[in-house]
């Protein structure tokens, strides 16, 4: 098993890799001069220079690279001239924010997408499956931003229950109660989507599965009902559904950027939205390297449930 | 120093799968499916391959018709070298011999009819003109015993047995010399069986062809073959004349194949 | 032209399958999927329609009439902040949204495909460079690197439109790839290539047909996504930049004004909803149409037991272990029920083998099945006749009794023993389970029950080999898993469907005598399910002959294979070649086939 981890761990050296090289790259895809883009409003002819030492803007592109990379290895993301401060810094404050959003998501949507899925499955063509098909359809064909802004007309407008932004009561609070207070409609908001695609996956999975021949072995040896969905057909059907749980990561992650938009929530997210409409590159690069970064390892977690739960893969 | 009557001389061919190199300088599995074959298909005959799964046989047929490329060793095809042939390209192949696939349903692409499936190699191996595609096509259909009008049809409107008649026209559109039959009534039904043997057997005679018949059923390749090579795990083990080997088999393992086999005898 | 063919066509034409309802009819008898047809057809007309419409300019502001209501005079959704009539943006806006929507999913098909057709035939080196690039860009969350996209080309409507169909091409690129490579070693692919074609024709002529309605159904399927992922852009400003406005942009516009005037914001929004909720009800209904699999309705849950609706119950006075009487098992389909078994009745006794003999579309399988309600229902329904085991009529038990009986009274040994074990539990941990369902013993002792069961088999290293997964074994391994399975509970009936036929000759020859050992040293009654005549010699006692769903004849085996009564019958064993026989087997098949044709 441990062999197995290592050797994921080395496969995910390359991706990281190639993703260096991606976010790096775009930098080349900006038109005209990029240290005039970088500084926008505080482009004096010292600071280009700066940037063009800095970022050996000057030398071929590999050279580029390998100055860029090198530094961001040792933590240094560049600096951000419209906020003043380093990126890493920046990126540091924000992450945690990001993190308990998009994780507490994505642990909603794991778990009521498979539950959802298995009691329609179970139910299928009942009303259970009927009532879970219609609301995993408007879920995943409602835009979570504008589901946010009506959570928050409903919620924070009409009935006053909950805060229609922020992360923590400007006055008071600081604490968990307050935080988690803050976070129902924005984690709701953000788990809608992944919950119905969760849901269907799960319920498709569980019929495919249940047409098996392992199954009808199963029926043939005399195991209860129970026995056979819910410990055969589930477990056969988990292989396949949770690869697609570590796929949600990355639009929960990614979906963050308009949740924390709609709800202001602290997040790399939204510093990414603001910071692209500031033409703020480097904090940009920055942290869509960090976010993508957590993404692998996400994946890689993905992929050892995954092979946990199917001897046929650790080969 | 060439055979006159050979449709097919094989000499020394051996097949490796795997045994690639690996990012850390390893190699993976070697794989020896087929270990330093030498053998003849004479012209006119069948011969027989009979072997279990891993025995290598499929590899065997596959090489022949270039689908497959020999580790090493030289295969001779109608008096051609297959690595000449390879340089041609697979019309070369496919004007010179055919193969007949075990799955019928498979081997006939679903989202084309029987008619456009038997243009291609009227067209690219024959170079038939239009009107004569179609009165070949006619002829074809004819010869395998079908009605013409299958010609507009796609192939899930037809069984099984249907299927394979039509594959193997599809293999004599081509006017090959030899035909390979990998295992061509094993998923057919019994009775569908026997009407397709028979028509082998009538076509061989009436096209002049020579057949390499694979198959692991010891009572169908009786009933067919003239001779018959016996395959473990890619190596030749026995080879001989089908009365002959059924008869008296010498190698161990043939015995134990022909002891194996389920049989149906009545008094 | 032999006279043998005309016969067989004759008979073979009988179970050509039916025709098929075409895609599209199953598209408009999908209510759902022809209300979001309908949906989006009205929206297409509108968009199209739109210049002729009676619509006041959409980007003429008029402060004097901002915020004005919905259905005020004049503007029947009202205005926004400056005054913009919101009707008239609600229509160009829609139009945007889609144009944009369904290019870029056009162009991620587009690059996708192509990607994917060449990865999955080319495989080799190429399929690894072009697939490791797709999954570097599908190691990006996946509207991140969307926004990375635009945040180096700056906003605006063509740039958003760049980055959602960059984004969106791995997704193509790995799922037609995946099709491609199952259809590139496909048998026809071969056949085409040996019939002359080069690469270019084979994908272009051979594999892209087969892949075409799996385009289809993923465009039709994230068509949706890219409207949503456009109009987020928009949304955030980094789409379509004022005064062009999209619908996501309008909703982002509208934002501001969420608390005063709601209704600017929400009237975009529940159109992004209309306009994706009918794509997506459209696309599933393509896929369902487009997918055999679906068509066939393979998807419906099977129950615990085979549905029972009789016609009628028989009784019988034969006190044998299992004792079949009239039985009749049939399929629902579109055109109602069909009947696949047609009131069979035998029986079995202690210690006896029954063969139960037939080719495909016999029914030999369903009968076996039907025996404890294993038939997979939908679409299987017991229809009539009763099954006996010790005199109970197992047909007219409930649910529980007749789960309790499997296993138990009566055992199953399956054909391909890799796909009728569990992938994912070691074959001890099924075997324990089978003992632990009937008997209420301890996790040890089953387990020790279940390493004298496979001793009983005779898997060589039981100890070792219990903790072995299926895919870890070979099939004569595996099949002596399935018969540890069946006895675990020492049942007194086995019902063997097939349980050789996936087997090598000399393996399917051990199994055969190990099962033949066990029948004699533990008395059980075996009913043999096979196609191969061969095999009913050696070990049946007695054999029915099956033929579409009816039992044409049964006897003792020797004398009805040596003396068949029924024309089928002699036709079958005529059919089957004989040891020795040789070439003499093609010349009476010649014969048989010239009698039948005179006669």
């Amino acid at each position: 098993m441990t062999g197995y981890i290592l050797k994921r761990l080395l496969a995910a050296i390359p991706v990281l890799i190639g993703l260096s090289i991606i976010v790096f790259l775009i930098m080349a895809l900006i038109p005209g001069d990029p240290a005039q883009a970088i500084l926008g409003n505080f482009a004096t002819p010292e600071n280009i220079a700066r940037v063009n030492r800095e970022l050996g803007l000057d030398k071929s592109l590999p050279e580029q690279y390998f100055i860029w990379i090198f530094n961001v290895l040792q933590g240094d993301f560049g600096r951000s001239y419209i906020l003043n401060r380093p990126v890493l810094d920046e990126i540091l404050d924000r992450f945690g924010a990001t993190l308990i959003l998009a994780g507490t998501a994505l642990v909603l949507c794991s778990i009521f997408g498979i539950l959802a899925g298995i009691a329609s499955a179970v139910r299928q063509f009942g009303w259970t499956d009927r009532l879970v098909t219609l609301v995993v359809l408007i879920g995943i064909s409602l835009p979570s931003f504008f589901l946010g802004l009506l959570l928050i007309l409903l919620f924070a407008v009409q009935w006053r229950v909950l805060p229609a932004s922020g992360m923590f009561a400007v006055y008071g609070g600081g604490d968990l109660p307050d935080l988690l207070y803050h976070l129902i409609l924005p984690a709701v908001t953000l788990a809608v989507v992944a919950t119905g695609v969760v849901a269907r996956l799960t319920r498709a999975a569980m019929l495919e599965v249940l047409r098996q021949d392992f199954v009808r072995t199963a029926r043939a040896k005399g195991l209860d009902e129970n026995t056979v969905i819910y410990k055969h057909a589930l477990k056969a059907a988990m292989v396949s559904v949770v690869p697609v749980i570590g796929i949600q990561a990355g639009f929960v992650l990614g979906g963050a950027v308009y949740i924390e938009t709609v709800f202001q929530w602290p997040g790399i997210g939204a510093m990414l939205v603001k910071a692209i409409s500031t033409r703020d590159i480097l904090l940009v690069q920055g942290g869509v390297l960090i976010v993508a970064a957590a993404y692998v390892f996400v994946n890689l977690l993905a992929d050892v449930v995954q092979s946990l739960l199917d001897p046929r893969l650790k080969t | 120093m060439a055979d006159r009557q050979a449709a097919i001389e094989i000499t020394n061919l051996t097949k490796i799968f795997g045994g690639n190199r690996t990012l850390f300088g390893g190699k993976t599995h070697e794989i020896h499916a087929v270990k330093n074959l030498t053998m003849t298909l004479h012209h006119g005959e069948t011969l027989a391959i009979v072997g279990e799964s891993g025995s290598g046989k499929s590899t065997i047929a596959r090489m022949i018709v270039g689908l497959e490329t020999p580790t090493s060793g030289s295969m001779k095809i109608a008096g051609q070298d297959s690595s000449e042939l390879a340089r041609e390209g697979a019309a070369a192949f496919g004007r010179k011999i055919q193969y007949v696939f075990q799955d019928p349903v498979a081997s006939l692409n679903p989202r084309k009819t029987i008619g456009k499936i038997l243009e291609a190699p009227l067209r690219l191996l024959k170079g038939y003109d239009s009107a004569k595609c179609k009165a070949r096509m006619k002829e074809l259909m004819d010869a395998v015993s079908m009605p013409a009008d299958a010609l507009q049809r796609y192939p899930h409107e037809f069984s099984g047995g249907q299927a394979q008649r039509i594959a193997i026209a599809r293999a004599l559109a081509a006017e090959p010399d030899i035909m390979v039959l990998d295992e061509p009534v094993s998923a057919l039904d019994v009775s569908v069986q026997a009407q397709v043997l028979l028509l082998l057997e009538d076509l061989k005679a009436e096209f002049d062809l020579s057949y390499l018949f694979i198959s692991h059923d010891l009572a169908v390749v009786e009933s067919i073959s003239d001779r018959v090579a016996v395959f473990y795990f890619g190596e030749l083990v026995e080879e001989g004349s089908a009365a002959e080997l059924f008869a008296s088999p010498n190698h161990e393992y043939t015995k134990k194949l022909i002891a194996s086999a389920p049989r149906l005898e009545i008094e | 032209m032999s006279a043998a063919d005309t016969t067989m066509s004759a008979e073979v034409d009988a179970d050509a399958p039916p025709a098929r309802p075409t895609a599209w009819q199953l598209l408009m008898n999908n209510t759902l999927a022809a209300a979001g047809f309908w949906i989006m057809a009205v929206i297409v007309a509108l968009c199209i329609l739109e210049p002729i419409l009676p619509l006041p300019d959409p980007d003429v502001t008029s402060l004097a009439e901002r915020l004005a209501p919905v259905f005020s005079e004049g503007h029947l959704l009202g205005t926004d902040h400056l005054g913009r009539d919101i009707l008239a943006r609600l229509f160009s806006g829609m139009r945007v949204s889609l144009v944009v929507g369904v290019t870029a999913s056009v162009i991620a098909a587009f690059f996708g495909s192509l990607i994917g057709l060449i990865a999955g035939y080319a495989r080799g080196r190429v399929d690894n460079i072009l697939m490791r690039g797709i999954d570097m860009l599908m190691a990006f969350p996946y509207i991140l690197l969307a926004l990375a996209i635009v945040a180096a080309l700056g906003p605006g409507l063509l740039n958003a439109l760049y980055a959602i169909a960059v984004v969106n091409i791995p997704f193509f690129a790995r799922n037609i790839r995946g099709i491609t490579v199952g259809l590139a070693g496909r048998e026809f692919v071969d056949a085409a290539r040996l019939s002359g074609k080069g690469h270019i024709s084979i994908v272009l002529t051979e594999i892209l047909p087969n892949v075409l309605p799996v385009i289809v159904i993923t465009m039709s399927t994230t068509v949706g996504w890219m409207i949503l992922e456009t109009a987020g852009l928009s949304f955030l400003g980094l789409g379509a930049q004022p005064p062009q406005a999209d619908l996501g942009s309008m909703l982002g516009e509208g934002r501001s004004l969420l608390f005063t005037a709601p209704m600017v914001s929400i009237i975009p929004g529940v159109m992004v909803f209309i306009i994706v909720m009918s794509i997506n009800l459209l696309g599933d209904g393509v896929r369902d149409a487009l997918d055999p699999r679906l068509r066939a309705g393979a998807l419906a849950r099977p129950m615990a037991v085979t549905k029972i609706d009789r016609k009628a119950a028989p009784k019988s006075d034969d006190k044998s272990a299992l004792v079949v009487t009239d039985l009749e098992t049939s399929f629902e389909g579109t055109k109602g029920t069909t009947p696949a078994v047609k009131g069979i009745s035998f029986s079995l006794d202690k210690g006896e083998c029954l063969g139960l003999i037939g080719e495909s579309g016999s029914g030999k399988s369903v009968t076996a099945l039907s025996l404890l309600g294993l038939v997979a229902s939908p679409p299987g329904i017991i229809t009539g006749g009763t099954v006996a085991i010790d005199g109970q009529d197992v047909f007219g038990m409930r649910e529980q009794e007749i789960v309790a009986l499997r296993g138990r009274k009566v055992a199953y040994v399956f054909q391909d023993p890799l796909t009728t074990l569990h992938p994912l539990f070691t074959v001890g941990d099924q075997v324990v389970e089978a003992v632990q369902a009937h008997q209420k013993i301890s996790k040890s002792d089953a387990w020790a029950k279940m390493l004298d069961l496979f001793r009983a088999v005779r898997i060589p290293d039981p100890e070792q080999r219990a903790n072995a997964y299926p895919h870890e074994m070979s099939g004569g391994q595996r099949q002596r898993v399935g018969i540890a399975m069946a006895l675990a509970n020492d049942p007194e009936i086995i019902i063997a469907d097939e349980p050789t036929t996936a087997l090598d000759v000399t393996v399917q020859a051990e199994i055969l005598a190990l099962l033949q050992n066990l029948r004699k040293e533990r008395g059980l009654a075996l009913l043999f399910i096979t196609h191969d005549f061969g095999v009913v010699a050696e070990i049946c006692d007695r054999v029915a002959v099956m033929r579409f769903g009816e039992v044409v004849e049964a006897g003792d085996t020797m004398k009805v294979l040596s003396n068949p009564q029924h024309d089928y019958t002699k036709r079958l064993i005529a059919c089957v070649p004989k040891p020795g026989q040789g070439r003499q087997f093609l010349d009476d098949v010649r014969k048989l086939a010239a009698e039948t044709q005179n006669g």
